[in-house]
């Protein structure tokens, strides 16, 4: 069956096919590989060609391909469905209805990419190209007008007059900490000195957030242009890219496109015939979450270790090899053309009072679509966890929502109608952040959510300062004992004094952050601390100390998987006999689940 | 398979450190004072971790310290200093991993292969470390076998993964 939607009337047909590392992971290159063949051997290739796009957003359902003009959708897509997908293009016929993405099996099939669920509410002004350009192409980017923003600077404004463009569009810095970043350009540009840098901060290092990735990936073009109008802006002549080594194809592209624009004229010596000179170099950041810190950063760059220093002095006035330096995320970089093309005032029309324009955030966890969103500043989480995300993808309750990754705060099912906005976050004990937000449900322990935070700013912190090394230490040890049903009588107490000390005590962001987790999770699910100490006991089944362990006699086909795989020798029973796992024998390891094929044991 | 008198070429790998493959790495970087990290990642990229002859090298070549060169070899968890598996199981422990079941996926692929999470297995076969986030967390759960990502794991999946890639191993 086929539906209306290919048709294009003889105008040229695009097959954009997601190439961001998830969907290429997923085997999206293969997908590519078939339709370009098959527009080959039709002969078709005047009228229908294949871009290898960056990342779309919903990557759960990915490989994705969309066509244009129709916008038509097709999630999932493998070798064999590409290949029909192709003919049916070839030959003129209407979208495959089978195909087509649709919420449910039995509802209406969703024909364009913009009215599924997950676009709804979406505005795309960092991600305006991610999914529509090949980020390996500049002539695609020039298309959709890259660098266009670099000319009216260069041509039409003095530095001052793009400082108060940007000062006035209200831009926050999308890193973190959400500093003007008007202001940090003003500071920077006022610090005397000829020689300065501009740095672009894509070491994304926060678990479960990947906007910075998919923005170098998907449109490197957007970001070098930010920090060239940047460099004009603040008298910079040398910039840096500091993405993750872990990030290949990040880095691949990021230079690939630095190569571009430098032959095009759009970096380099005397850009576009002025008398602005600016070269940009890549710097793979060699893995350590507290260089994500600006003067870490800096230090890395100089090739020291990631450790920071103290401020003031601020990077703007002495910086990097002690030279007045703007530092920029590159999500934050990637509005800034934008903003110089479209002006302030229509930047600063989206959003809130204080939180003006879009964030991106990376929506993962228990909801129903995970991937990349672009939204406007100040929807309710609400909006973005059920609107755009589809609500909770298991059976059980939307318990809460991480937002902020590591440095941020669990929020509560009951404050879902905070809008997400620097300030209204803060008043609930969470951040913008990076921009991760992680949906949980009823089987995620918020103590263990919380010891799962802390282990891992433990393990990221350098060392430096003593309240970070030793105080998330201890925090640590705390909760971790907590989860193993050890917890002692005022182990609460001690948890949230030692967490406030050492929120106002470390030196730099991340140890002041880190017990943000604890400190939410403490205030709003501070019965679940009570159960664990007082009754040893986890509601949600996720810590093993606390569970028990039983093999269901209904499910149990007697097939011995278990039995043979118990370390403990605690499963008794015979073959096709029932099987019983002894209480006092069980180490509560959870081998037998992992073994069993049935299903049959569960935690209680 | 060797015949090594003491028998211990196979768990220690000695390998020919060729001190001319260095030459080009650092004439690149010669003239940039803050290449330290770019010329240890390449120095790595050759010999697959960072052996101690090689830290030496850097540190004469680049008139630095050798302290403070094994200070940011240490400090980043990008460089080793200990020999790696040929094939390395990457399993991320990102939040929407965690949330996901991350940790159970970790505890079968350790279990099958034998390997505790961080260790390079004797034969240097395998090593199984944990990273923080690869960034594909719409797909979570997931582990990735050299550059090849396996998504939307669980505990069953993921013993069948470890199973193949074992058996793929002693083929």
């Amino acid at each position: 069956m086929t539906v209306a939607g290919n048709m294009t009337d003889g105008a040229m047909v695009t097959i954009r096919i997601c190439t961001g590392s998830g969907c290429a992971m997923n085997g999206s290159l293969v997908v590519a590989d078939r339709m370009e063949k098959a527009i080959d051997d039709a002969g078709v290739s005047a009228s229908m060609r294949v871009v290898r796009t960056g990342c779309h957003g919903l990557c759960q359902q990915g490989p994705i391909v969309v066509v244009d003009p129709s916008g038509t959708f097709y999630p999932c897509v493998n070798e064999q469905k590409a290949a029909r997908i192709a003919d049916s293009l070839i030959a003129g016929d209407g979208a495959i209805s089978e195909y087509l993405f649709r919420e449910d099996s039995d509802s209406e099939p969703i024909l364009a990419y913009k009215d599924i669920p997950f676009n709804r509410i979406q505005q795309r002004i960092v991600l305006r190209n991610c999914g529509v350009i090949d980020p390996e192409s500049i002539d695609d980017a020039v298309e959709r007008g890259a660098y266009t923003s670099l000319r009216k600077a260069l041509e039409t404004m003095d530095p001052e007059g793009i400082i108060e463009e940007i000062d006035a569009s209200g831009l926050r810095g999308r890193g973190g900490a959400g500093f003007s970043t008007g202001m940090k350009w003003r500071f920077t540009r006022n610090a005397p000195g000829d020689v300065k840098y501009i740095i672009c901060n894509a070491d994304e290092g926060d678990p479960g957030a990947f906007m910075d990735r998919s923005i170098v990936e998907g449109d490197p073009h957007t970001v070098l242009e930010g920090m060239a109008i940047a460099a004009l802006a603040t008298g910079a002549q040398e910039g840096y890219v500091y993405v993750r080594a872990e990030y290949p194809l990040a880095v691949k592209r990021v230079r690939l496109a630095i190569e571009q624009a430098r032959e095009c004229g759009f970096l380099g010596d005397r850009v576009m015939g002025s008398d602005f000179s600016f070269a940009v170099h890549v710097r793979e950041g060699a893995g350590a979450f507290v260089c994500g810190e600006e003067t870490a950063l800096m230090a890395s760059i100089e090739g020291r270790r990631g450790m920071p220093r103290p401020r003031p002095p601020f990077p703007a006035v002495s910086g990097l090899y002690a030279k007045p330096t703007c530092i920029n995320n590159a999500e934050t970089l990637a509005n800034v053309a934008w903003i110089i093309g479209n002006g302030a005032e229509a930047y600063a029309s989206i959003g809130t009072g204080t939180s003006k324009g879009t964030k991106v955030f990376a929506l993962t966890g228990m909801v129903r679509y995970t991937g990349l969103v672009e939204v406007p500043m100040g929807i309710t989480v609400r909006e973005l966890v059920f609107g755009t995300g589809g609500g909770c993808a298991t059976s059980r309750e939307c318990k809460a929502v991480q937002i902020g990754g590591p440095s941020g705060g669990c929020l509560p099912v009951e404050l879902f109608d905070t809008p997400i906005e620097y300030e209204a976050l803060a008043r609930v004990g969470a951040i913008v952040g990076s921009g991760g937000v992680v949906v949980v449900d009823e089987s995620t322990c918020m103590v263990d959510f919380a010891r799962y935070f802390l282990s891992f700013t433990q393990a990221e912190s350098c060392g430096k300062c003593v309240p970070c090394r030793v105080g998330t230490k201890r925090m640590l040890e705390i909760v971790t004992r907590i989860t193993k049903g050890e917890g002692r009588v005022g182990d609460i107490e001690l948890l949230e004094r030692l967490a406030q000390d050492v929120g106002r005590t470390s030196l730099c962001g991340l140890g002041q952050t880190a017990p943000n987790p604890v400190l939410t999770t403490l205030r709003y699910f501070r019965e679940e601390y009570e159960e664990h100490i007082n009754e040893r006991r986890c509601r949600a089944g996720a810590c093993n100390e606390l569970s028990t362990f039983v093999i269901d006699n209904e499910l149990c086909k007697g097939c011995g998987a278990c039995k043979k795989h118990c370390p403990a020798l605690a499963i008794t029973g015979e073959i096709k006999g029932m099987h019983e796992i002894d209480p006092d024998r069980c180490i509560k390891c959870g081998v037998c689940v992992g073994h069993c094929a049935f299903d049959a044991i569960s935690r209680v | 398979m060797s015949a090594n008198q003491c028998g211990c070429a196979e768990s220690e790998k000695q390998r020919e450190i060729d001190v001319a493959l260095f030459d080009a790495v650092f004439e690149r970087y010669a003239d940039d004072p803050g290449a330290l990290i770019p010329v240890l990642q390449a120095t790595q990229e050759i010999f697959g971790f960072l052996p101690e002859v090689a830290l030496r090298a850097v540190a004469d070549a680049r008139d630095t310290p050798l302290s403070e060169v094994y200070g940011v070899a240490t400090f980043y968890a990008q460089f080793h200093l200990e020999p790696r598996g040929d094939t390395i199981v990457r399993v991320c422990h990102g939040t929407a991993c965690h949330v996901r079941g991350g940790d159970e996926v970790a505890a079968v692929i350790s279990d099958e292969l034998g390997i505790a999470v961080g260790e390079t297995g004797q034969d240097l076969s395998f090593t199984v470390e944990s990273v923080a986030c690869v960034g594909c967390c719409g797909l979570a759960p997931l582990v990735l076998v050299d550059d090849q990502m396996h998504a939307s794991l669980d505990s069953k999946s993921a013993r069948k993964l470890a199973k193949r890639i074992r058996r793929e191993r002693s083929r």
